[in-house]
């Protein structure tokens, strides 16, 4: 038994950056 | 980087592989996790040594091209997504304005020492919250989402400037296109319905000060009007939780070493109503009577396995909560900018103090080395700023082969300054907290997705 539960969440992530969320869950959001 | 998790709940083993890099989470058996510890981890234990010796050689080559092909689909052991990180030194997007340096109330633990920070008791004018809403606007460059949090002291003892302010930002926002989220903390004691309705109105989030059961909470945190008892102030935050709604709320508080039993003072907010809960460990000298050590931590460590179960438990029945430290998004998460820029603070966030001079966040006001300008002049000392810009958990030496480096944005840097090994390195107390945090995070999310895939 081997299950992948959640798959690279950094990867679907890697190229946003538009700097709005609060100073996380971003979909305003328009390279790294 | 692979990280190898394992948690019991309701008497069964979980078995977990989390990829570092990709933010990939894996369940698996214990034969498939044994397997994986020998190839990644490289190191088994005696006993994990004879175990491993049992699986059939069949097992462990169908196994491990199994571990192949999540290698090659890039969710096992996969390489850095990032090397280089440099935060905005130039753009302000956040306030925190120490409306007032006051309080009502006097904590054992208040890091602003009773609301003051060590200076004369203030309060901000009308005159230099205007400035300072300026100052955001017209240091935010195309960012069209800026934030004030009225910070205190209690904040509520200037009601009055925080009703003007929110004003003032919200048409001067408009005539430049942006939108103003106001925050703030309070302790309660001045929550009146009045006052209540107003921050249900134009906060978009809303913290409020208790620390958990009532011998708890009157233990730390005195109020100097003796008349207001904890049972009133209880009652004032459930208001506000009654009519927020789906609106942003949360009940916040801190535990101590006098309360190393922390999960029954979660337990006790939830049970009076409370959906969303934040209680976490001080943070003070370690001569202080409160304060947490490092003989503390396997204690707090286990605290926190024990509440994880007890939070899995409530989240399946009408006590469901949210418990701030648990909280991860596995399916989407922060940005990578964002994990890597954390709170933002020197750069993009910034505290103003009473009288309107700036310093990188609440945690430094009062610290006069770092006095970055003020509000009627504007930055004075840009080196300061460059200085935070240039701090990020991968300028960090320790945290390269940490398995929480896109977790905890680098960590607090005032803490690292104030209590740890400098503002570029770490606070290893808080480290050892949140990577205990983290695991038991990732177990809960793949305990409840496990759940959902059965149901």
């Amino acid at each position: 038994h081997i299950v992948t539960l959640f798959k690279s969440s950094l990867d679907k992530n890697h190229k946003t950056g538009c700097g709005e969320c609060q100073s996380q869950s971003c979909k305003i959001h328009k390279k790294m | 980087m692979v990280h190898f998790l394992k948690h019991n709940y309701q008497d069964k083993d979980y078995f977990f592989l989390w990829d570092v890099e990709s933010g990939s989470l894996h369940n698996m058996d214990s034969v498939a996790f044994l397997c994986a510890k020998k190839r990644y981890d490289k190191t088994l234990s005696p006993n994990e040594e004879i175990e491993y010796k049992k699986i059939s050689s069949k097992d462990k080559d169908e196994i491990n091209a199994f571990f192949n092909q999540m290698e090659e689909s890039g969710s096992l052991n996969s390489p850095p997504r990032v090397t280089y990180f440099k935060k905005n030194p130039d753009i302000v997007k956040a306030l925190c304005l120490n409306i007032c340096h006051d309080c009502n109330m006097r904590c054992a633990y208040c890091f602003a020492k009773d609301g003051s920070y060590n200076t004369a008791k203030e309060y901000m004018t009308f005159e230099v919250a205007k400035k300072a809403v300026d100052f955001l606007i017209e240091n935010s460059g195309e960012r069209k989402n800026l934030e004030i949090d009225f910070f205190g002291g209690e904040p509520l003892l200037n009601l009055d400037v925080i009703k003007k302010t929110v004003e003032y930002a919200k048409k001067a926002a408009a005539a430049r296109g942006k939108v103003f989220h106001f925050t703030t903390t309070t302790n309660c004691a001045l929550l009146d319905k009045e006052t209540a309705d107003y921050l249900n109105r134009e906060m978009v989030n809303i913290v409020l000060s208790l620390d958990g059961r009532k011998a708890t909470h009157e233990r730390v945190r005195k109020c100097l009007d003796k008349t207001v008892k904890y049972e009133d102030l209880l009652k004032k935050a459930v208001y506000i939780k009654e009519i927020r709604g789906d609106k942003s709320y949360y009940v916040r508080g801190t535990f101590t070493v006098k309360n190393l039993d922390f999960s029954k003072d979660i337990i006790a907010l939830n049970d009076a109503g409370f959906d969303q809960i934040s209680i976490e460990p001080v943070v003070l000298e370690e001569s202080s009577p409160l304060a947490i050590r490092k003989e503390h931590i396997d204690e707090i460590n286990k605290e926190y396995e024990r509440f994880a179960n007890i939070y899995l438990d409530r989240r399946k029945t009408s006590k469901w909560f949210n418990f701030f430290h648990f909280m991860v998004d596995l399916d989407f998460g922060p940005c990578v900018n964002k994990r890597l820029t954390g709170c933002g603070a020197g750069t993009e966030y910034l505290s103003v103090s009473p009288s309107g001079e700036i310093y990188p966040c609440h945690q430094f006001v009062g610290m006069e080395d770092f006095i970055i300008g003020d509000v009627f002049i504007g930055i004075k000392r840009p080196e300061i700023r460059k200085k935070f810009s240039e701090i990020c958990v991968l300028t960090k030496e320790k945290c390269q082969n940490c398995f929480a480096k896109y977790y905890c944005g680098g960590g607090c840097i005032a803490n690292a300054h104030k209590f740890g090994e400098g503002m570029d390195a770490i606070y290893e107390l808080s480290c050892h907290m949140t990577k205990k945090r983290l695991e038991l995070s990732l177990a809960i999310a793949g305990i409840e997705k496990l759940y959902s895939i059965n149901a």
